[in-house]
Protein backbone atom coordinates (compact mmCIF):
# COMPACT_ATOMS: atom_id res chain seq x y z
CA UNK A 1 0.00 0.00 0.00
CA UNK A 2 1.28 3.45 -1.19
CA UNK A 3 2.07 6.19 1.69
CA UNK A 4 -0.44 8.49 0.26
CA UNK A 5 -3.46 5.65 1.19
CA UNK A 6 -2.03 4.63 3.71
CA UNK A 7 -2.21 8.85 5.03
CA UNK A 8 -5.91 8.95 3.50
CA UNK A 9 -7.22 5.83 6.02
CA UNK A 10 -5.18 7.56 9.03
CA UNK A 11 -6.69 10.97 8.38
CA UNK A 12 -10.56 9.60 7.93
CA UNK A 13 -10.35 7.43 10.83
CA UNK A 14 -9.11 9.99 12.96
CA UNK A 15 -12.37 12.19 11.74
CA UNK A 16 -14.21 9.03 12.16
CA UNK A 17 -12.94 8.49 15.30
CA UNK A 18 -13.82 11.91 16.73
CA UNK A 19 -17.21 11.47 15.53
CA UNK A 20 -17.82 8.52 17.25
CA UNK A 21 -16.51 9.14 20.55
CA UNK A 22 -18.44 12.24 21.23
CA UNK A 23 -21.44 10.87 21.18
CA UNK A 24 -19.93 8.20 23.81
CA UNK A 25 -21.80 9.33 27.16
CA UNK A 26 -19.37 10.41 30.31
CA UNK A 27 -20.83 7.74 32.29
CA UNK A 28 -19.23 5.08 30.05
CA UNK A 29 -15.81 7.02 29.73
CA UNK A 30 -14.32 4.56 32.07
CA UNK A 31 -15.30 1.06 29.78
CA UNK A 32 -14.20 3.38 26.65
CA UNK A 33 -10.79 3.75 27.54
CA UNK A 34 -10.32 0.00 28.50
CA UNK A 35 -12.77 -1.00 25.20
CA UNK A 36 -10.29 1.23 23.25
CA UNK A 37 -7.47 -0.34 24.92
CA UNK A 38 -8.80 -3.76 24.00
CA UNK A 39 -8.98 -2.92 19.98
CA UNK A 40 -5.60 -1.45 20.35
CA UNK A 41 -4.23 -4.77 20.68
CA UNK A 42 -4.86 -5.22 17.04
CA UNK A 43 -1.14 -4.71 17.17
CA UNK A 44 -1.45 -8.59 17.68
CA UNK A 45 -1.92 -9.36 14.20
CA UNK A 46 1.28 -7.37 13.64
CA UNK A 47 2.82 -9.07 16.42
CA UNK A 48 2.15 -12.46 15.36
CA UNK A 49 3.43 -11.95 11.54
CA UNK A 50 6.62 -10.56 13.36
CA UNK A 51 6.91 -13.50 15.64
CA UNK A 52 5.96 -16.18 13.31
CA UNK A 53 8.37 -14.90 10.84
CA UNK A 54 11.52 -17.45 12.07
CA UNK A 55 14.28 -14.91 11.44
CA UNK A 56 17.22 -14.15 14.14
CA UNK A 57 16.41 -15.07 18.20
CA UNK A 58 16.41 -10.98 18.48
CA UNK A 59 13.34 -10.77 16.02
CA UNK A 60 11.69 -13.39 17.87
CA UNK A 61 12.50 -12.57 21.20
CA UNK A 62 10.83 -9.08 19.94
CA UNK A 63 8.10 -10.62 18.46
CA UNK A 64 7.52 -12.78 21.46
CA UNK A 65 7.26 -9.83 23.70
CA UNK A 66 5.21 -8.40 21.25
CA UNK A 67 2.52 -11.32 21.28
CA UNK A 68 2.02 -11.44 24.64
CA UNK A 69 1.51 -7.82 25.38
CA UNK A 70 -1.28 -7.17 22.80
CA UNK A 71 -3.12 -10.67 23.98
CA UNK A 72 -2.96 -9.31 27.80
CA UNK A 73 -4.71 -6.26 26.06
CA UNK A 74 -6.74 -7.85 24.26
CA UNK A 75 -7.95 -10.62 26.66
CA UNK A 76 -7.39 -8.01 29.48
CA UNK A 77 -9.53 -5.29 28.05
CA UNK A 78 -12.39 -6.79 26.01
CA UNK A 79 -12.86 -9.25 29.54
CA UNK A 80 -12.73 -6.27 32.00
CA UNK A 81 -14.64 -4.18 29.39
CA UNK A 82 -17.20 -6.83 29.49
CA UNK A 83 -17.30 -7.10 33.47
CA UNK A 84 -17.78 -3.60 33.91
CA UNK A 85 -20.41 -2.34 31.35
CA UNK A 86 -22.59 -5.80 33.05
CA UNK A 87 -22.95 -3.27 36.28
CA UNK A 88 -23.98 -0.33 34.36
CA UNK A 89 -28.24 -1.13 34.70
CA UNK A 90 -31.39 0.40 34.79
CA UNK A 91 -33.48 -0.23 37.41
CA UNK B 1 -3.39 -23.55 5.15
CA UNK B 2 -2.79 -20.42 3.50
CA UNK B 3 -4.78 -17.90 2.00
CA UNK B 4 -4.38 -14.76 -0.41
CA UNK B 5 -3.60 -11.41 0.75
CA UNK B 6 -6.54 -9.96 -0.89
CA UNK B 7 -8.47 -12.60 1.70
CA UNK B 8 -6.55 -11.56 4.42
CA UNK B 9 -7.36 -7.69 3.73
CA UNK B 10 -10.71 -8.21 3.44
CA UNK B 11 -11.02 -9.92 6.83
CA UNK B 12 -9.09 -6.66 8.11
CA UNK B 13 -11.58 -4.65 7.03
CA UNK B 14 -14.29 -6.40 8.13
CA UNK B 15 -12.64 -6.59 11.43
CA UNK B 16 -12.16 -2.63 11.75
CA UNK B 17 -15.79 -2.25 10.43
CA UNK B 18 -17.03 -4.21 13.52
CA UNK B 19 -14.80 -2.47 15.78
CA UNK B 20 -16.56 0.88 15.05
CA UNK B 21 -19.94 -0.58 15.71
CA UNK B 22 -18.41 -1.74 18.78
CA UNK B 23 -17.50 1.84 19.75
CA UNK B 24 -21.03 2.86 18.50
CA UNK B 25 -22.73 0.52 20.73
CA UNK B 26 -20.85 2.44 23.54
CA UNK B 27 -22.89 5.37 23.06
CA UNK B 28 -25.62 3.73 25.51
CA UNK B 29 -25.61 1.78 28.29
CA UNK B 30 -28.26 -0.57 27.07
CA UNK B 31 -26.26 -1.46 23.72
CA UNK B 32 -23.05 -1.36 24.96
CA UNK B 33 -22.49 -4.85 25.96
CA UNK B 34 -23.48 -6.31 22.26
CA UNK B 35 -20.62 -3.14 21.23
CA UNK B 36 -18.16 -4.47 23.25
CA UNK B 37 -18.70 -8.53 21.84
CA UNK B 38 -18.97 -6.98 18.30
CA UNK B 39 -15.22 -5.59 18.82
CA UNK B 40 -13.96 -8.49 20.69
CA UNK B 41 -15.42 -10.45 17.22
CA UNK B 42 -13.56 -8.05 15.02
CA UNK B 43 -10.31 -9.07 17.27
CA UNK B 44 -11.35 -12.44 17.02
CA UNK B 45 -11.48 -12.53 13.45
CA UNK B 46 -8.54 -10.53 12.70
CA UNK B 47 -6.21 -12.85 14.62
CA UNK B 48 -7.39 -15.91 13.05
CA UNK B 49 -7.18 -14.73 9.38
CA UNK B 50 -3.83 -13.92 9.93
CA UNK B 51 -2.59 -17.34 11.17
CA UNK B 52 -2.99 -18.42 7.73
CA UNK B 53 -0.75 -15.61 6.48
CA UNK B 54 1.72 -17.15 4.43
CA UNK B 55 4.50 -15.47 6.09
CA UNK B 56 4.04 -17.15 9.30
CA UNK B 57 6.29 -20.32 9.31
CA UNK B 58 6.80 -21.68 12.77
CA UNK B 59 4.25 -21.43 15.30
CA UNK B 60 5.89 -22.05 18.56
CA UNK B 61 6.62 -18.63 19.43
CA UNK B 62 3.06 -17.77 19.06
CA UNK B 63 1.43 -20.54 20.56
CA UNK B 64 3.46 -19.28 23.63
CA UNK B 65 3.27 -15.88 23.19
CA UNK B 66 -1.19 -16.22 23.10
CA UNK B 67 -0.66 -18.34 26.08
CA UNK B 68 1.35 -16.46 28.31
CA UNK B 69 -0.87 -12.88 27.49
CA UNK B 70 -4.19 -14.74 27.79
CA UNK B 71 -3.31 -16.10 31.39
CA UNK B 72 -1.82 -12.83 32.49
CA UNK B 73 -4.93 -10.70 31.03
CA UNK B 74 -7.65 -12.69 32.28
CA UNK B 75 -6.01 -12.83 35.94
CA UNK B 76 -5.67 -9.06 35.57
CA UNK B 77 -9.81 -8.36 34.02
CA UNK B 78 -11.19 -11.51 36.69
CA UNK B 79 -9.21 -9.96 40.05
CA UNK B 80 -8.65 -6.03 39.62
CA UNK B 81 -11.31 -4.22 42.00
CA UNK B 82 -13.14 -1.35 40.52
CA UNK B 83 -11.96 0.84 42.86
CA UNK B 84 -8.20 -0.15 41.48
CA UNK B 85 -9.52 0.44 37.87
CA UNK B 86 -7.48 3.78 36.67
CA UNK B 87 -3.86 1.17 37.95
CA UNK B 88 -5.47 -1.24 35.21
CA UNK B 89 -6.24 1.24 32.66
CA UNK B 90 -2.23 2.61 32.83
CA UNK B 91 -1.18 -0.92 32.69
CA UNK B 92 -3.06 -1.52 29.68
CA UNK B 93 -2.23 1.86 28.16
CA UNK B 94 1.54 0.79 28.86
CA UNK B 95 1.17 -2.62 27.39
CA UNK B 96 -0.26 -1.63 24.55
CA UNK B 97 2.69 0.97 23.81
CA UNK B 98 4.77 -1.80 25.02
CA UNK B 99 3.42 -3.97 22.20
CA UNK B 100 3.49 -1.30 19.39
CA UNK B 101 7.64 -0.45 20.71
CA UNK B 102 8.26 -4.19 20.43
CA UNK B 103 6.39 -4.97 16.90
CA UNK B 104 8.18 -1.54 15.39
CA UNK B 105 11.73 -2.56 16.72
CA UNK B 106 11.32 -6.14 15.22
CA UNK B 107 9.97 -5.23 12.32
CA UNK B 108 13.00 -2.40 11.85
CA UNK B 109 15.75 -5.41 12.66
CA UNK B 110 13.76 -7.41 10.00
CA UNK B 111 15.40 -4.66 7.71
CA UNK B 112 13.15 -1.74 6.96
CA UNK B 113 13.48 -1.14 2.69
CA UNK B 114 11.29 2.08 2.32
CA UNK B 115 12.05 5.98 3.74
CA UNK B 116 8.45 5.87 5.10
CA UNK B 117 8.64 2.37 6.80
CA UNK B 118 11.92 3.52 8.07
CA UNK B 119 10.42 7.03 9.63
CA UNK B 120 7.18 5.05 10.79
CA UNK B 121 9.06 2.28 12.63
CA UNK B 122 11.14 4.88 14.30
CA UNK B 123 8.08 7.09 15.23
CA UNK B 124 6.39 3.72 16.89
CA UNK B 125 9.43 2.95 18.98
CA UNK B 126 9.34 6.08 20.15
CA UNK B 127 5.72 6.82 21.02
CA UNK B 128 5.33 2.99 22.43
CA UNK B 129 8.47 3.36 24.98
CA UNK B 130 7.57 6.98 25.95
CA UNK B 131 3.63 5.03 26.34
CA UNK B 132 5.13 2.04 28.26
CA UNK B 133 8.08 3.74 30.96
CA UNK B 134 5.31 6.56 31.39
CA UNK B 135 2.18 4.18 32.03
CA UNK B 136 4.53 2.35 34.64
CA UNK B 137 5.18 5.63 36.47
CA UNK B 138 1.35 6.23 36.42
CA UNK B 139 0.52 2.99 37.85
CA UNK B 140 3.07 3.10 40.15
CA UNK B 141 1.44 6.57 41.42
CA UNK B 142 -1.89 5.20 41.18
CA UNK B 143 -0.93 1.95 43.28
CA UNK B 144 1.00 4.40 45.85
CA UNK B 145 3.97 2.16 44.70
CA UNK B 146 5.52 6.03 44.67
CA UNK B 147 4.27 9.33 45.83
CA UNK B 148 1.21 11.01 44.26
CA UNK B 149 2.79 14.32 44.46
CA UNK B 150 4.47 15.90 41.71
CA UNK B 151 8.57 15.23 41.73
CA UNK B 152 10.99 16.51 39.51
CA UNK B 153 14.45 18.88 39.59
CA UNK B 154 15.49 21.98 38.12
CA UNK B 155 16.33 21.78 34.19
CA UNK B 156 13.99 18.82 33.84
CA UNK B 157 12.33 20.10 30.75
CA UNK B 158 15.06 20.98 29.23
CA UNK B 159 16.69 17.45 29.69
CA UNK B 160 13.19 16.27 28.32
CA UNK B 161 13.76 18.96 25.12
CA UNK B 162 17.46 17.47 24.72
CA UNK B 163 15.80 13.80 25.08
CA UNK B 164 12.85 14.66 22.36
CA UNK B 165 14.90 16.30 19.92
CA UNK B 166 18.04 14.06 20.61
CA UNK B 167 15.40 11.13 19.29
CA UNK B 168 13.86 13.24 16.23
CA UNK B 169 17.08 14.29 15.12
CA UNK B 170 17.97 10.81 14.96
CA UNK B 171 15.09 8.95 13.81
CA UNK B 172 15.40 12.04 11.32
CA UNK B 173 19.12 11.27 9.89
CA UNK B 174 18.30 7.61 9.87
CA UNK B 175 15.45 8.46 7.58
CA UNK B 176 17.18 11.09 5.61
CA UNK B 177 20.44 8.80 4.78
CA UNK B 178 18.23 5.90 4.50
CA UNK B 179 21.04 3.65 6.51
CA UNK B 180 19.85 1.98 9.65
CA UNK B 181 22.06 2.19 12.37
CA UNK B 182 21.83 -0.13 15.30
CA UNK B 183 23.48 1.66 17.72
CA UNK B 184 21.41 5.03 16.97
CA UNK B 185 18.41 2.52 16.84
CA UNK B 186 19.00 1.69 20.40
CA UNK B 187 19.42 4.84 22.28
CA UNK B 188 16.54 6.25 20.73
CA UNK B 189 15.08 3.81 22.53
CA UNK B 190 16.94 5.00 25.86
CA UNK B 191 16.34 8.00 25.18
CA UNK B 192 11.91 7.63 24.95
CA UNK B 193 12.16 5.11 27.60
CA UNK B 194 13.42 8.09 29.70
CA UNK B 195 11.52 10.52 28.36
CA UNK B 196 8.31 8.44 29.30
CA UNK B 197 9.15 8.29 32.93
CA UNK B 198 10.53 12.43 33.11
CA UNK B 199 6.78 13.29 31.55
CA UNK B 200 4.97 11.66 34.00
CA UNK B 201 7.05 11.96 37.04
CA UNK B 202 5.64 15.66 37.89
CA UNK B 203 2.46 15.37 37.64
CA UNK B 204 0.34 15.01 40.49
CA UNK B 205 -2.66 13.22 41.51
CA UNK B 206 -5.52 15.07 41.04
CA UNK B 207 -4.34 15.49 37.31
CA UNK B 208 -4.34 11.89 36.75
CA UNK B 209 -7.14 12.24 34.53
CA UNK B 210 -5.68 13.98 32.13
CA UNK B 211 -2.52 11.79 31.81
CA UNK B 212 -4.38 8.53 31.77
CA UNK B 213 -6.38 10.08 28.59
CA UNK B 214 -3.57 11.18 27.05
CA UNK B 215 -1.40 7.96 27.18
CA UNK B 216 -4.01 5.94 25.92
CA UNK B 217 -3.91 8.07 22.98
CA UNK B 218 -0.09 7.52 22.66
CA UNK B 219 -1.11 3.91 22.75
CA UNK B 220 -3.42 4.27 19.51
CA UNK B 221 -1.41 6.25 17.87
CA UNK B 222 1.88 3.80 18.39
CA UNK B 223 -0.26 0.99 16.58
CA UNK B 224 -1.34 3.08 13.56
CA UNK B 225 2.51 4.36 13.50
CA UNK B 226 3.25 0.56 13.26
CA UNK B 227 0.77 0.26 10.77
CA UNK B 228 2.59 2.39 8.65
CA UNK B 229 5.49 0.24 9.00
CA UNK B 230 3.93 -2.61 7.90
CA UNK B 231 1.35 -1.61 5.50
CA UNK B 232 -1.40 -2.58 7.49
CA UNK B 233 -4.68 -1.24 7.19
CA UNK B 234 -6.22 -2.34 9.88
CA UNK B 235 -3.46 -1.49 12.35
CA UNK B 236 -3.70 2.03 10.84
CA UNK B 237 -7.64 2.31 11.25
CA UNK B 238 -7.55 1.18 14.66
CA UNK B 239 -4.80 2.96 15.79
CA UNK B 240 -6.04 6.30 14.97
CA UNK B 241 -9.39 5.43 16.41
CA UNK B 242 -8.13 4.96 19.81
CA UNK B 243 -5.60 7.75 19.11
CA UNK B 244 -8.89 9.57 18.48
CA UNK B 245 -10.75 8.64 21.42
CA UNK B 246 -7.68 9.65 23.88
CA UNK B 247 -7.40 13.03 22.66
CA UNK B 248 -11.24 13.82 22.90
CA UNK B 249 -10.95 12.46 26.59
CA UNK B 250 -7.63 14.74 27.30
CA UNK B 251 -9.89 17.61 25.94
CA UNK B 252 -12.65 16.86 28.42
CA UNK B 253 -10.84 16.46 31.22
CA UNK B 254 -8.49 19.46 30.36
CA UNK B 255 -11.46 21.80 30.00
CA UNK B 256 -13.33 20.55 33.28
CA UNK B 257 -9.99 21.58 35.28
CA UNK B 258 -10.31 25.19 33.41
CA UNK B 259 -6.58 23.76 32.10
CA UNK B 260 -4.48 23.57 29.08
CA UNK B 261 -2.72 20.73 28.16
CA UNK B 262 0.58 22.49 28.34
CA UNK B 263 0.00 23.12 31.77
CA UNK B 264 -1.00 19.96 32.99
CA UNK B 265 2.38 18.37 31.49
CA UNK B 266 4.60 20.45 32.92
CA UNK B 267 2.94 20.61 36.38
CA UNK B 268 2.11 23.86 35.79
CA UNK B 269 -0.29 25.75 38.50
CA UNK B 270 -1.83 29.42 38.21
CA UNK B 271 -0.10 31.85 39.81
CA UNK B 272 -1.92 32.44 43.27
CA UNK B 273 -3.20 35.95 43.60
CA UNK B 274 -2.19 36.10 47.59
CA UNK B 275 -2.23 33.37 50.05
CA UNK B 276 -5.61 32.95 51.50
CA UNK B 277 -4.98 31.57 55.67
CA UNK B 278 -7.30 28.68 56.10
CA UNK B 279 -7.92 29.81 59.52
CA UNK B 280 -9.31 33.10 58.35
CA UNK B 281 -11.65 31.61 56.31
CA UNK B 282 -12.75 28.11 58.65
CA UNK B 283 -12.28 30.26 62.36
CA UNK B 284 -15.33 30.17 64.11
CA UNK B 285 -17.64 29.06 61.19
CA UNK B 286 -16.92 25.26 60.66
CA UNK B 287 -20.20 23.45 61.94
CA UNK B 288 -19.45 19.98 63.15
CA UNK B 289 -21.85 18.01 62.96
CA UNK B 290 -23.27 14.00 63.97
CA UNK B 291 -24.54 11.12 62.44
CA UNK B 292 -27.78 11.45 64.08
CA UNK B 293 -28.28 15.71 63.26
CA UNK B 294 -27.80 14.62 59.63
CA UNK B 295 -30.41 11.85 59.84
CA UNK B 296 -32.52 14.71 61.29
CA UNK B 297 -32.47 16.55 58.06
CA UNK B 298 -32.41 14.10 55.97
CA UNK B 299 -35.57 12.76 56.99
CA UNK B 300 -37.73 15.65 56.02
CA UNK B 301 -35.50 16.29 52.95
CA UNK B 302 -37.26 15.66 49.68
CA UNK B 303 -34.98 15.79 47.40
CA UNK B 304 -30.74 14.57 47.75
CA UNK B 305 -28.01 14.96 45.65
CA UNK B 306 -24.68 12.73 46.45
CA UNK B 307 -21.82 14.20 45.12
CA UNK B 308 -18.46 11.40 45.22
CA UNK B 309 -14.94 12.37 45.05
CA UNK B 310 -11.88 10.43 45.08
CA UNK B 311 -12.05 10.24 48.67
CA UNK B 312 -15.36 7.59 48.45
CA UNK B 313 -13.05 5.26 46.37
CA UNK B 314 -10.34 5.59 48.78
CA UNK B 315 -13.15 4.92 51.78
CA UNK B 316 -14.71 1.88 49.64
CA UNK B 317 -17.97 3.73 50.34
CA UNK B 318 -19.92 3.17 47.27
CA UNK B 319 -22.20 0.52 48.80
CA UNK B 320 -22.83 2.18 51.99
CA UNK B 321 -23.91 5.17 50.10
CA UNK B 322 -25.82 3.09 48.19
CA UNK B 323 -27.58 1.88 51.20
CA UNK B 324 -28.19 5.05 52.00
CA UNK B 325 -29.95 6.01 49.28
CA UNK B 326 -32.19 3.10 49.38
CA UNK B 327 -33.26 3.49 52.97
CA UNK B 328 -34.12 7.77 51.66
CA UNK B 329 -35.92 6.72 48.82
CA UNK B 330 -37.91 3.88 50.42
CA UNK B 331 -39.13 7.03 52.43
CA UNK B 332 -40.41 8.69 49.29
CA UNK B 333 -37.22 10.72 49.14
CA UNK B 334 -35.39 11.58 45.44
CA UNK B 335 -32.07 10.25 45.51
CA UNK B 336 -29.64 11.63 42.51
CA UNK B 337 -25.41 11.34 41.80
CA UNK B 338 -23.94 14.26 40.61
CA UNK B 339 -20.93 14.12 38.83
CA UNK B 340 -18.12 16.21 37.89
CA UNK B 341 -16.10 14.78 35.39
CA UNK B 342 -12.45 15.12 37.03
CA UNK B 343 -13.79 13.49 39.99
CA UNK B 344 -11.71 10.36 40.39
CA UNK B 345 -8.05 9.04 38.99
CA UNK B 346 -9.74 8.62 35.26
CA UNK B 347 -12.81 9.42 33.20
CA UNK B 348 -16.41 8.15 34.00
CA UNK B 349 -13.88 6.42 37.78
CA UNK B 350 -17.07 7.58 40.26
CA UNK B 351 -20.01 5.86 37.09
CA UNK B 352 -18.04 2.46 37.19
CA UNK B 353 -17.92 2.70 41.02
CA UNK B 354 -21.18 3.40 41.77
CA UNK B 355 -22.26 0.98 38.92
CA UNK B 356 -20.25 -1.65 40.81
CA UNK B 357 -22.91 -0.87 43.55
CA UNK B 358 -26.34 -1.37 41.87
CA UNK B 359 -26.74 2.35 41.41
CA UNK B 360 -29.08 2.77 38.40
CA UNK B 361 -27.00 4.59 35.92
CA UNK B 362 -29.85 7.30 34.82
CA UNK B 363 -29.50 8.55 38.57
CA UNK B 364 -25.84 9.73 37.60
CA UNK B 365 -26.35 13.41 36.70
CA UNK B 366 -23.34 15.00 34.95
CA UNK B 367 -22.10 18.56 35.69
CA UNK B 368 -24.06 20.91 33.47
CA UNK B 369 -27.80 18.26 34.14
CA UNK B 370 -27.27 19.04 38.14
CA UNK B 371 -25.89 22.22 38.38
CA UNK B 372 -29.56 23.70 37.79
CA UNK B 373 -31.20 21.69 40.33
CA UNK B 374 -28.66 22.46 43.22
CA UNK B 375 -31.35 25.80 44.33
CA UNK B 376 -34.51 22.79 44.33
CA UNK B 377 -32.29 20.36 46.48
CA UNK B 378 -32.77 20.06 50.39
CA UNK B 379 -29.52 18.14 51.16
CA UNK B 380 -26.37 17.66 49.24
CA UNK B 381 -23.86 15.02 50.69
CA UNK B 382 -20.53 15.56 49.32
CA UNK B 383 -18.88 12.72 49.59
CA UNK B 384 -14.53 12.76 49.89
CA UNK B 385 -14.91 15.33 46.95
CA UNK B 386 -13.31 19.06 47.56
CA UNK B 387 -11.74 21.18 45.21
CA UNK B 388 -14.75 20.20 42.45
CA UNK B 389 -16.99 22.08 44.68
CA UNK B 390 -14.32 24.83 45.96
CA UNK B 391 -17.03 28.31 45.46
CA UNK B 392 -13.65 30.08 45.14
CA UNK B 393 -13.51 28.95 41.56
CA UNK B 394 -16.74 30.68 40.65
CA UNK B 395 -16.03 34.08 42.61
CA UNK B 396 -12.68 34.83 43.70
CA UNK B 397 -10.86 36.45 40.90
CA UNK B 398 -7.87 36.02 42.05
CA UNK B 399 -7.89 32.44 42.88
CA UNK B 400 -5.79 29.89 40.84
CA UNK B 401 -8.92 27.78 40.49
CA UNK B 402 -10.98 30.80 38.97
CA UNK B 403 -13.25 29.23 36.13
CA UNK B 404 -12.74 25.69 36.81
CA UNK B 405 -16.62 24.45 36.37
CA UNK B 406 -17.48 23.28 39.65
CA UNK B 407 -20.53 21.77 41.28
CA UNK B 408 -22.82 23.97 42.81
CA UNK B 409 -23.59 22.12 45.69
CA UNK B 410 -23.60 25.46 48.40
CA UNK B 411 -26.82 26.51 46.54
CA UNK B 412 -28.91 23.30 47.79
CA UNK B 413 -30.45 24.35 51.37
CA UNK B 414 -28.36 22.21 53.67
CA UNK B 415 -24.83 21.13 52.59
CA UNK B 416 -23.23 17.36 54.26
CA UNK B 417 -19.57 17.30 53.78
CA UNK B 418 -18.17 14.02 54.86
CA UNK B 419 -14.66 14.37 55.59
CA UNK B 420 -11.81 13.53 57.77
CA UNK B 421 -10.50 17.22 58.03
CA UNK B 422 -10.07 20.12 56.91
CA UNK B 423 -7.37 19.58 54.95
CA UNK B 424 -6.98 20.89 51.54
CA UNK B 425 -7.55 19.00 48.24
CA UNK B 426 -4.65 18.90 45.43
CA UNK B 427 -5.30 22.76 45.04
CA UNK B 428 -4.10 23.24 48.21
CA UNK B 429 -6.44 25.80 49.02
CA UNK B 430 -9.28 26.29 51.44
CA UNK B 431 -12.79 25.63 50.84
CA UNK B 432 -15.03 28.31 52.00
CA UNK B 433 -17.77 26.18 51.40
CA UNK B 434 -17.29 24.38 54.33
CA UNK B 435 -17.05 27.32 56.18
CA UNK B 436 -21.04 28.40 55.01
CA UNK B 437 -24.02 28.83 56.69
CA UNK B 438 -25.77 25.89 55.63
CA UNK B 439 -22.79 23.35 55.54
CA UNK B 440 -22.34 20.84 58.21
CA UNK B 441 -19.40 19.18 58.23
CA UNK B 442 -19.55 15.27 59.68
CA UNK B 443 -15.80 14.38 60.06
CA UNK B 444 -14.82 10.76 59.69
CA UNK B 445 -14.05 8.14 58.13
CA UNK B 446 -16.82 8.44 55.01
CA UNK B 447 -17.50 4.77 54.79
CA UNK B 448 -18.43 4.86 58.85
CA UNK B 449 -19.78 8.09 58.28
CA UNK B 450 -22.50 7.37 55.65
CA UNK B 451 -23.36 3.65 57.71
CA UNK B 452 -24.06 5.88 60.78
CA UNK B 453 -26.25 8.42 59.30
CA UNK B 454 -27.90 5.08 56.96
CA UNK B 455 -28.89 3.21 60.45
CA UNK B 456 -29.62 6.76 62.76
CA UNK B 457 -32.26 7.44 59.55
CA UNK B 458 -33.52 3.73 59.57
CA UNK B 459 -33.88 3.94 63.99
CA UNK B 460 -35.18 7.77 63.88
Amino acid sequence: MDFVAQLTLFVLAIFLGFELITKVPPTLHTPLMSGSNAISGITLVGALLAAGHGGSTLISVLGFVAVVLATINVIGGFMVTNRMLAMFKRK
Amino acid sequence: MQIAQHWIDIAYLIAAALFILGIKGLSKPKTAVRGNLLAATGMGIAAVVTLLHHDIVSYEVIIAGLIVGAVIGAILAIRVQMTSMPQLIALLNGFGGGASFALAAAEYFKGVDSTVAMAASGAAVLIGAVTLTGSFVAFAKLQELIGGQPKGFPGMKLVNLVLLVFSLGAIGYMTWTGQPNDTLFWAVVAAAALLGIMLVMPIGGADMPVVIALLNSYSGLAASAAGFVMGNSALIITGSLVGASGLILTQIMCKAMNRSLTNVLFGVMAEAGEAMDADEVYKGKIKSSSADEVAMILETAQRVVIVPGFGLAMAQAQHAVRDLADTLEARGTVVEYAIHPVAGRMPGHMNVLLAEAEVSYDKLKDMDTINPTFEQTDVAIVIGANDVTNPLAREDKSSPIYGMPILNVDKARTVVVVKRSLSPGFAGLPNPLFAKDNTLMLFGDGKQAIIDTTNALKEG
